[in-house]
């Protein structure tokens, strides 16, 4: 265990130097002449994030954008990275994954999360069977990887199975079969992996916010004679559309980031390749981050009518506060 | 922007829904009932049917986990439900995965160490300099404050995939950062964390009423006195969902860890060796359950012992309005 005490001393010294500047930036902000005390506070709460944040995401943002208007060489070749992404059929294979992709994780997610958030309201053990549900999000995608590769597990036919679902299609007197091998379905398995995870986010939030619907709406509407789907469609759905949209957003760009799926379980062969899993193979792997950087701009074009669009829910409500 | 109360009125309608205290039930004719209570079996049994299914994923990593090694060398040769059959455990690939014993050992304990010593700085890094931030952000007045803070929640949505590139460059060549040291880990991730922390930090640190903070004004305390005396003690249960979040993220991140680690049993997190594990062929395959849960018993244990937390987080930076 001799390794522990170099791990050690490195924590310690960086909280230490972190402990020390904010210590002096606090001893500015507290000696700072009364005339501009309040600008020297704004400034001096502001600038560690906002430096970390100009440098950590504007500046690289920036550069990743010019970046991918030049070859592997650092030389400028205009759309050519463009060009190679729509045309050539591995990259067109990626981009289509990546639309199947943010198409049916937000939508499948977020049916199931709503559907078993009503099964289970109000329902025996409630809680035990959200945590159930939503225990997933705690495990990484390369963990979560890993089990899933566990599941879809393929041995020859003939031979005893030891994956769950090939287990199963055997008893049924199917053959087994290659799940993360067999293109273009082996895409829809790793999707269910995805699934998998984003449902019990999906469940949490929007579980909170049914029982935030009023249950006068619920009563008038039994009373009217509306049955359990009616009362569902017309109450409980138009109750809680924030949160649906909060959480078709949310997964949504989650989704489009995805990139541990894919690399744990099949690397992005296959043809199972997304984007956000491209950009990492073409920028650090295939030397090409000219063509990695158009890619990563890609992503931030398909990201950005979401961002807009919440920024301004977002900018309507700070005025109305 | 207000953050929906949502667990307050979750337990109002749980009071006002409580069975049999409801003049609506009583006058409901038997027809009816009956009918109510038979889609509420089967809701019950389709919850329970997707519960099950979520956690047989997990629960068959576990039993595989404690599988003796195959007889033969190469993968194992039935599925872990047989365990049930021929009741066989052991924890010894627990030993084997954990220790550095061997060529082929996956060392795990000197990469779950790496894991804490990334996770306990960055979350300490995130929640001081974005609690600051959402401080000036909520109360700090000056010219522009609300377009800047639409800016900086735009900045979450840039992927992280677009910064990767520049940064690497920047903390290698300009800023030569130690390579085989946290540092870049910590930088990078602390840097990613920051947009998320403000946000969600702003929306319960503005919520805190004003007279507060004018009181302590009036005392005489200056902007440090009431940030650490008055905000943060304040903002505890908030701090503590942003703590589990970012914990979460950080301990569970495998990109960000390819980019800046260099992959060395030195730096590298866990998330990186089991990638590495699970991606070869070989054998002893047959330890990569017992590997998998290594990784994700930390998160798993966080997550269901601080899990009110987790979720009160969720919905304060999720829901709005």
């Amino acid at each position: 265990m001799e390794f522990i005490g170099g791990k050690l001393l490195q924590v310690v010294i960086a909280l230490a130097i972190f402990a020390a500047i904010i210590g002096i930036l606090m001893l500015v902000v507290d000696r700072a002449p009364k005339s501009v005390k309040d600008k020297v506070t704004v400034a001096g709460f502001l600038a560690p994030a906002g430096i970390l944040m100009l440098v950590g995401l504007v500046y690289p943002a920036v550069r990743t954008s010019m970046l991918a208007f030049t070859d592997a060489s650092g030389q400028g070749n205009g759309f050519d990275n463009f060009v190679w992404m729509f045309t050539q059929p591995e990259a067109l294979t990626t981009l289509r994954n990546t639309i199947i992709w943010t198409i049916l994780v937000p939508l499948l997610s977020t049916s199931f999360g709503l559907a078993y958030a009503v099964f289970i309201d109000k329902a025996r053990g409630e809680r035990v069977l959200k945590s159930l549900v939503f225990m997933p999000m705690a495990i990484s995608f390369v963990g979560a990887g890993i089990i899933w590769k566990l599941v879809y597990d393929y041995r020859g036919p003939g031979i005893e199975q030891t994956g769950v679902i090939n287990f199963i299609r055997d008893a049924m007197g199917m053959n087994p079969k290659q799940f993360l091998l067999d293109a273009p379905e082996n895409t829809i398995f790793l999707i269910i992996v995805m699934v998998w995870i984003q449902t019990g986010f999906a469940m949490v939030i929007l579980s909170a916010a049914i029982k935030g619907v009023p249950v006068e709406l619920i009563e008038a509407a039994r009373l009217d004679g509306a049955n359990a789907w009616q009362q569902f469609r017309n109450v409980t759905v138009p109750g809680i559309r924030g949160a649906l949209v909060v959480v078709l957003t949310t997964i949504t760009i989650a989704t489009l980031k995805v990139f541990d799926i894919v690399r744990t379980m099949t690397a992005g062969n296959y043809d199972t390749s997304v984007v956000a899993n491209e950009m990492y193979t073409q920028a650090f792997r295939a030397g090409e981050p000219g063509r990695g950087a158009a890619l990563a701009l890609i992503l931030f074009l398909m990201v950005l009518p979401i961002v807009v669009y919440n920024a301004r829910v977002l900018r309507k409500q700070r005025e109305i506060h | 922007m207000t953050a929906t109360p949502a667990p307050k009125e979750a337990s109002k309608a749980a009071t006002r829904q409580r069975p049999g205290s409801d003049p609506a039930e009583d006058a409901q004719p038997m027809m009816r009932r009956v009918k109510t209570k038979l889609t509420s079996k089967w809701a019950t049994a389709a919850a329970i049917i997707i519960a099950v299914v979520w956690s047989v994923p997990t629960f068959g990593l576990f039993v595989t986990s404690f599988r003796p090694a195959p007889k033969q060398v190469g993968p194992r040769s039935n599925g872990w439900w047989n365990a049930f059959l021929d009741w066989d455990f052991t924890v010894k690939n627990y030993t084997d995965v954990l220790t550095p014993a061997g060529s082929q050992s996956a060392n795990l304990s000197q990469y779950f160490a790496n894991s804490v010593a990334i996770v306990i700085p960055v979350t300490i890094f995130v929640l001081v300099l974005a609690s600051m931030a959402a401080y000036v952000f909520a109360w700090g007045k000056f010219k522009g404050r609300d377009a800047l803070f639409i800016f900086v929640f735009a900045l979450q949505i840039i992927p992280l995939q677009m910064a990767l590139i520049p940064l690497l460059q920047l903390f290698t060549q300009t800023l030569h950062l130690p390579a085989g040291s946290y540092a870049q880990l910590w930088i990078a991730h602390t840097m990613f964390g920051l947009p998320l922390g403000i946000f969600l930090l702003h929306n319960f640190i503005s919520e805190i009423p004003g007279e507060v903070i004018e009181a302590a004004r009036v005392d005489g305390a200056g902007h440090s006195t009431i940030f650490w005396r008055i905000i943060l003690p304040l903002s505890v249960p908030a701090l503590a969902s942003l703590a589990i979040f970012q914990f979460l993220w950080v301990w569970n991140d495998l990109l960000v860890a390819l980019v800046f680690s260099g992959g060395t049993a030195d730096v590298a997190p866990i998330t990186q060796r089991l990638a590495e594990i699970s991606g070869t062929r070989g054998a002893r395959d047959y330890l990569n359950p017992a590997a998998a849960f290594v990784s994700i018993i930390i998160p798993l244990l966080v997550f269901f012992g601080l899990q009110r937390y987790f979720v009160r987080g969720l919905l304060s930076g999720g829901l709005k309005g």
